[in-house]
């Protein structure tokens, strides 16, 4: 869908009308292709689960009975009350109607919760430790690849490369242990796990924690927000930051060779401005992977959820697997597949704001 | 005559590498006065272009200036340092480049990379901005092009933004390197002639550096012929083309085609040496048909043969 202008300059109209023209005509064009190209994602991704979840072994009545000592009738009657007893297709369709018009459904487990209601309570959790450990991965990985590009071929460079690489081998429980060892046992700094305080009255509005407590001003809750989220957002982002270390540096270095760094350097332009101009070309790269570590994040950090017992999608999904819960899986894949969607469209939007030559 | 603008002496730079140290450019001597455009003729890997970016004081690393002088309006540019020497760069003495696909910082508009350029040398911005609009047109150009992306330019409306931004600042002396390399011959004929344009208007010495003996023919003011690091002839246009002193200058002439004539172009037998071990004495006497006893043992001297020809060959020198 992505295609490089390479429309000559012709002179039509003013350039503002002209930049406009360009953003808006290509622009609407292209949301609408990638938003359309969002339904069939989404089918294909419930399809699969749909069929997988069927041919797994055991099923929700079993796991949450737990044994099979029932009379065929009890276990015909639970069946039939949660439409199990219908034909595959179905329930393909039924739950898939269902989701059209804004119902995930019912827990297949705790008969009468509303799954709806649950992703709407885990997902801001989720989305929340995403954004902080994307924050915290980009921080870490964009400075020490900068550094280590700027410092090139020296000591500091192979330090930061070595860490870059370290700790993307880190095992994530194995870290979070450490930093809840460390921060939360011996210096007793900041929390071991959760989310909030119990003890902390928060007034939810959006369900980010956060945000919600700057909304209503709530500092004990703010700060109790923050020193939740710290530990497992630094785990995250550790590790994932070591692709950004590497992608930075070596894209730094690329522009620092290239022709238009000379250039700048023969034309008498700042060493500090033209490094700069050279990251501002470097960082485009980086664009595209962080949409996709994103992306990858709103699925839920499962294992930075389940050591730090932060209540997200991640925490959710692994439960919900265990017992089988048939429609609150598919709620998951479906919520999931189609924020990946959205989110590639909007890093895509960022990529043509980053670099002229991307237009659409 | 007046004062040279550009005085290039013994200029002697070595690139340091792992391998070896590559002897690119040897004692390097040249002068250019207002308004003249010298050629610097050569193979690649000649040190034309080493020659080039050390006017600027712009060697790339591994490569280091080792002995020589290069004055501009002057300055020692070699003495300088630091941010004598940024602000000398681009205001005394510019570059353009063979390549103008890749010269330009693809994600800013050129008009702001021509805009940096004189706000980086202290030009107050709304005067700036109306020297934008001022170079770009005298460049050929409408205002308008200032706004448009690298890439929304052909290849030879970039070089002309290129150009903008060397000129911008009005240096003394403009080293272009292969500026036309890259374009077609109906684009690299319209560039020459904006470059000639330039340099007549505003008396700006353009150093052309040129693998193409025929482009020098034609636009030079003088011509310094180089091989192997070498200068080995240099004097006004007319001069060494019509009467060519050094044994590789008449070889590389003969080796151009002339659809005039019967005759096929003559190639130069041979390979141009490593320069990491060049030849002793003159370096090119493993391929010059006329080579000595002496031409293996002692490099000839710069001896002037006729008022501003100079040539280092001992077909001329004494010894």
């Amino acid at each position: 869908m992505t295609r490089i202008n390479t429309y000559k300059y012709v002179e039509c109209c003013s350039d503002e009308a002209r930049d406009l023209r360009w953003l808006f005509m290509g622009l609407l064009r292209y949301v609408a292709i990638r938003a359309a190209l969002i339904i069939p994602t989404v089918l294909i991704l419930y399809t699969l689960v749909f069929i997988v979840l069927r041919i797994l072994p055991g099923d929700p009545v079993l796991a949450v009975l737990g044994t099979k000592n029932i009379p065929p009738e009890q276990l015909e009657q639970i069946r039939h009350n949660l439409g199990l007893d219908k034909p595959y297709i179905v329930q393909y369709f039924e739950y898939l109607w269902n989701v059209l018009h804004g119902d995930f459904g019912t827990s297949m487990i705790i008969s009468g919760r509303s799954i709806t209601v649950d992703l709407l309570e885990r997902l801001p959790a989720t989305v929340e430790l995403a954004v902080a450990g994307l924050l915290v991965s980009l921080l870490i990985g964009v400075s020490t690849g900068f550094l280590a590009a700027v410092k090139r071929d020296t000591k500091v460079d192979l330090g930061l490369r070595v860490f870059g690489a370290v700790t993307y081998t880190l095992f994530i429980p194995w870290l979070g242990l450490m930093f809840q060892l460390i921060f939360a046992v011996w210096l007793r700094w900041l929390p071991a796990s959760g989310r909030i305080d119990p003890d902390v009255s928060l007034r939810t509005i959006t369900g980010f924690y956060i945000l919600d407590s700057i909304l209503t001003g709530n500092i004990d809750a703010l700060r109790s927000a923050l020193s939740h989220i710290i530990l497992p957002a630094l785990t995250l982002g550790l590790v994932l930051s070591g692709p950004y270390t590497r992608l930075v540096r070596s894209n730094l270095i690329k522009a620092l060779e290239s022709n238009y760094v000379f250039a700048y350097h023969a034309r008498g332009v700042r060493s500090s401005k033209i490094l700069l101009h050279a990251f501002r070309n470097a960082l485009i790269p980086v664009v595209t992977y962080a949409g996709l570590q994103f992306a990858l994040l709103l699925g839920g950090a499962v294992l930075t959820e389940t050591t730090f017992d932060w209540p997200g999608i991640g925490t959710y999904l692994v439960e919900k697997v265990g017992y089988r819960d048939y429609p609150a899986i598919q709620a998951v894949v479906i919520v999931f597949a189609f924020f990946v969607g959205v989110i590639s469209l909007i890093v895509d939007l960022i990529y043509a704001l980053l670099d002229p030559r991307i237009r659409y | 005559m007046s004062e040279p603008v550009l005085v290039v002496e013994n200029l002697t730079v070595y690139y340091y590498t792992l391998k070896g140290i590559v002897r690119a450019v040897e004692e390097a001597s040249l002068k250019a006065y207002k308004g003249d455009m010298v050629a610097l003729v050569g193979e690649s890997g000649s040190g034309k272009s080493t020659l080039g970016y050390s006017l600027l004081n712009l060697v790339p690393p591994p490569g280091r200036v080792v002995k020589g002088r290069v004055i501009v309006g002057g300055v020692d540019i070699l003495s300088l340092r630091g941010d004598e020497l940024r602000r000398a760069r681009g205001s005394l003495v510019s570059m353009i480049f063979q390549d103008p696909f890749t010269t330009l910082d693809p994600v800013r508009r050129v008009g702001d990379q021509i805009l940096e350029v004189l706000l980086e040398h202290g030009v107050p911005l709304e005067e700036a901005k109306e020297r934008v609009v001022e170079v770009v047109k005298a460049v050929g150009l409408s205002e308008r092009m200032a706004k448009a992306y690298p890439h929304q330019l052909s290849g030879g409306q970039r070089q002309r933004i290129s150009i903008a931004a060397a000129i911008a600042l009005k240096p003394r002396v403009l080293v272009a390197d292969e500026p036309t390399t890259a374009l077609d011959v109906i684009v690299q004929k319209q560039i020459m002639d904006l470059l000639d344009e330039i340099r007549k208007t505003t008396g700006m010495a353009i150093i052309l550096i040129t693998h193409d003996i025929a482009l020098a023919a034609e636009r030079a003011s003088r011509i310094a012929v180089m091989y192997a690091g070498r200068i080995v002839e240099y004097g006004p246009k007319s001069k060494v083309i019509e009467n060519p002193l050094h044994p590789y200058t008449r070889a590389l002439l003969q080796s151009v085609p002339d659809i005039s004539s019967s005759e096929w172009p003559k190639p130069i037998p041979g390979m141009p040496p490593d320069l990491r071990k060049p030849p002793s004495g003159c370096r090119f006497h493993p391929r010059c048909p006329l080579a000595m006893k002496v031409c293996r043992e002692e490099n000839p001297g710069m001896v002037e043969v006729e008022p501003e020809h100079y040539v280092s060959c001992w077909l001329y020198a004494r010894r």
